[in-house]
């Protein structure tokens, strides 16, 4: 009898449950986010639509949140949800890669420069030798790789920061794609040439997934499969022995050492992994043709950035990020909604952007409810330890 | 000849100013990715006054208040930093990363906004200061001296004094290196984190300001600043983080950033035939070798990018 009792006292309760935690605290960033949009739309334009009788900032920011739902045809919908998709396959390949790491103890920032010479092995690939899809899939991955491997290699064998060396190679990969890129490249414009006219074999394959989105022409194989990478670095990292060492050398390097595990070739491996994922992110979206490369571009991509972002509001965990991804490509793409007479595209910008930087606080606010309640805990044990004895 | 150099010492002011914030915040023991987002907001803040002095205004005012308003901006931003790395022990690189991408994303927001209200057609996130821009400017000969040179080797100078030989500096150094320890003899670490935060934020918004008026007379601030914020950090990281040397880092990586610009005006570069990305490679791979070769021996202040919490002296 007093055993069960103890039991069921020990049970945590329902909002302090770790998943539940982590879901409010993301619910949480995402609507300090929206809000924190809503005043700025306030502040730029103040007024009330006299046709609706609504705030213009209001509508506003209903057209960032509703993005594709705000089209009353059935048609444009869903062709248009799956433009949405077509972007979150790429974003959600970055917030594995940025994830991966970041559970073995290494900050990815350099997810953005491995992006981008995925982006430029797999377009080079694909326009200059006309290679079939998975080749320059691969290549993409292969690059990607070569590149988080180059920050690993740094940060096991010569102790360099990843952070920073990832800002580095950030940098000299677009510098490097702009130029590799600017060989096939649409002589009319700063554009890569299009892939669908000038490569057809190496456009990923639609799968018939035009047939479940009529009219759009970019949803591809990239979608399933992003999602089946998540599932994969779900299922290595949390269920497997090599997922369990790469964590423990991220928690306790030294330890992982002694313990017989082999810390420095695990940090080279994460790192080679996480630059996969970033790489393959990006042939995911431009052997679609739904983007160009633009051979002029003075900074790096946000995608990898982004992932970041993805990353942390999906709490951490591999299938959160898939939501997580979605979400914050959603509110992009709704971003293009906007009225533009009064306000731009960029707001979304502005909300993703807060909505990362309140992520940073959840950690803080997590561990001192933690604290709050151990504390109750300890003092309601005491208490009825005091009882016993009286 | 003379644009080179021209194009090199104003290239090197910004990434000097830049990296000497980046300087003061690590060795107050905060890494400040977000520099790029600080110089965004500096700039943000100086090409608002240009654009809205009268055109008349004495160039003392223009230069003046320009430069107080990139401070002000660049120091409100980097509190973004300050707070949630000192107060709620934030992850330092997962709130720079926000930093600059919240810097350009929220002021193309308020650029856009203020040319669509006062003009529903300017759809633009373009400042433009042409008349203003002048006040920087004076002519020696062929040389376009720039008042910014000027401020910059100043601010050298005070930033190394400030570092090494006041008690301020040298307690802020503590605090990088080993802040149970300074806080133990009575130093308040979170105070001196703050201060050098701020310090950032003071010369990162110049650099920002300096940066956009540097060769160009309107900024688009879609672009941000183009990634110069990263390259002021390698700059630091070059000078291994030491103002004097920082100082030549600037120079040298200043060199590289012109070279591109102006390569094709030089025979033996124009036969070498490389393409103008390889000069904008080159600080970054150059930093990069050198971090290999030397990181084991130099070191980075001891405690940056850990926060400090009191309960766990």
């Amino acid at each position: 009898m007093g055993m069960d009792a103890t039991k069921k006292k020990n049970r945590t309760p329902f909002f302090a449950q770790p998943a539940v935690q982590t879901l409010l605290a993301s619910l949480f960033c995402v609507l300090f986010g929206l809000v924190l949009g809503f005043i700025v739309l306030l502040i730029i334009q103040p007024g009330t639509n006299p046709e609706t009788g609504d705030l213009y900032a209001w509508e506003a920011i209903l057209a960032i949140v509703k993005n594709f739902f705000k089209f009353s045809n059935h048609a444009s919908r869903v062709k248009n949800f799956g433009n949405t998709l077509v972007k979150t396959a790429p974003l959600l390949m970055c917030s594995l890669s940025v994830l991966f790491a970041y559970k073995v103890g290494l900050f990815n920032i350099g997810a953005a420069g491995q992006y981008v010479v995925g982006a430029g092995a797999s377009l080079y690939l694909a326009l200059g030798l006309q290679l079939p899809w998975y080749v320059c899939l691969l290549a993409a991955a292969v690059a990607g790789a070569v590149w988080g491997a180059i920050s690993g290699v740094l940060k096991a064998y010569r102790h360099v920061n990843e952070v920073i060396s990832c800002i580095m190679l950030n940098w000299i990969g677009l510098y490097a794609v702009n130029s590799l890129l600017a060989l096939v490249k649409d002589p009319a414009s700063p554009y890569t040439l299009k892939i669908k006219e000038n490569a057809a074999s190496s456009v990923l394959p639609s799968l018939g997934l035009t047939k479940l989105f009529p009219g759009n022409k970019y949803v591809s194989l990239a979608i399933p499969l992003a999602i089946l990478f998540a599932v994969l670095v779900w299922v290595v990292l949390s269920k497997t022995k090599f997922g369990y060492e790469l964590k423990a050398t991220g928690l306790n390097k030294n330890a992982a050492k002694y313990c017989g595990m082999r810390e420095k070739r695990n940090i080279i491996l994460t790192m080679a992994i996480a630059g996969a994922l970033a790489g393959i992110g990006a042939g995911m979206l431009y052997l679609t043709g739904y983007e160009e490369w633009s051979c002029t571009q003075a900074s790096v991509p946000n995608m990898g950035f982004n992932g970041i972002a993805a990353a942390f509001l999906g709490g951490l965990h591999p299938i959160g990020s898939i939501f997580s991804a979605f979400f914050i490509q959603h509110i992009t793409s709704g971003g293009a909604y906007v009225d533009k007479t009064m306000y731009c595209s960029q707001i979304s910008d502005f909300i993703s952007a807060v909505i990362i930087y309140s992520c940073g606080f959840v950690l803080f606010i997590k561990q001192n409810a933690q604290r709050i309640r151990n504390r109750r805990i300890e003092r309601s044990l005491q208490l009825t330890k005091g009882g016993e004895t009286a | 000849m003379i644009l080179l150099i021209q194009y090199m010492l104003i290239f090197a002011s910004v990434l000097l100013l830049v990296a000497l914030g980046g300087c003061f915040s690590e060795h107050s023991g905060v890494i400040n990715i977000g520099l790029e987002g600080i110089m965004v907001f500096g700039a943000l803040g100086g090409a608002l006054v240009m654009r809205y002095l009268p055109d008349g205004t004495a160039a003392v005012w223009v230069i003046l208040l320009s430069v107080l308003a990139a401070v002000a901006f660049g120091m409100l931003f980097s509190l973004l930093l300050g707070v949630a790395a000192i107060n709620f022990k934030a992850d330092q690189t997962l709130v720079g990363t926000a930093m600059n991408l919240l810097g350009t994303a929220a002021a193309t927001v308020i650029v856009k906004a203020i040319n669509t209200a006062e003009n529903p057609d300017n759809v633009s996130a373009t400042i433009q200061y042409v008349q203003a821009k002048k006040a920087f400017l004076v002519n020696i000969g062929d040389f376009e001296f720039n008042w910014f040179m000027a401020l910059a080797f100043v601010l050298l100078l005070i930033s190394y004094v400030l570092l090494y030989k006041t008690r301020f500096g040298l307690r802020l150094q503590a605090c990088g290196e080993h802040p149970q320890a300074a806080d133990s003899v009575g130093i308040n670490v979170y105070k001196m984190r703050y201060a050098g935060v701020l310090i950032s934020g003071v010369l990162g918004g110049i650099g920002g300001l300096v940066y956009i008026t540097a060769g160009v007379s309107e900024w688009k601030f879609e672009n941000g600043v183009a990634g110069f914020g990263f390259l002021a950090l390698a700059v630091m990281i070059f000078g291994q983080w030491k103002p004097l040397r920082i100082a030549l880092a600037a120079l040298l990586f200043g060199l590289f950033r012109s070279l591109s610009n102006v390569y094709m005006g030089f025979d033996l570069l124009q036969q070498l035939n490389l393409p103008g990305t390889v000069y904008n490679m080159l600080p970054y791979i150059i930093s990069l070798v050198v971090l290999a070769l030397t990181s084991k021996r130099v070191h980075a202040p001891k405690a940056e990018g850990i926060p400090y919490d009191k309960g766990s002296r």
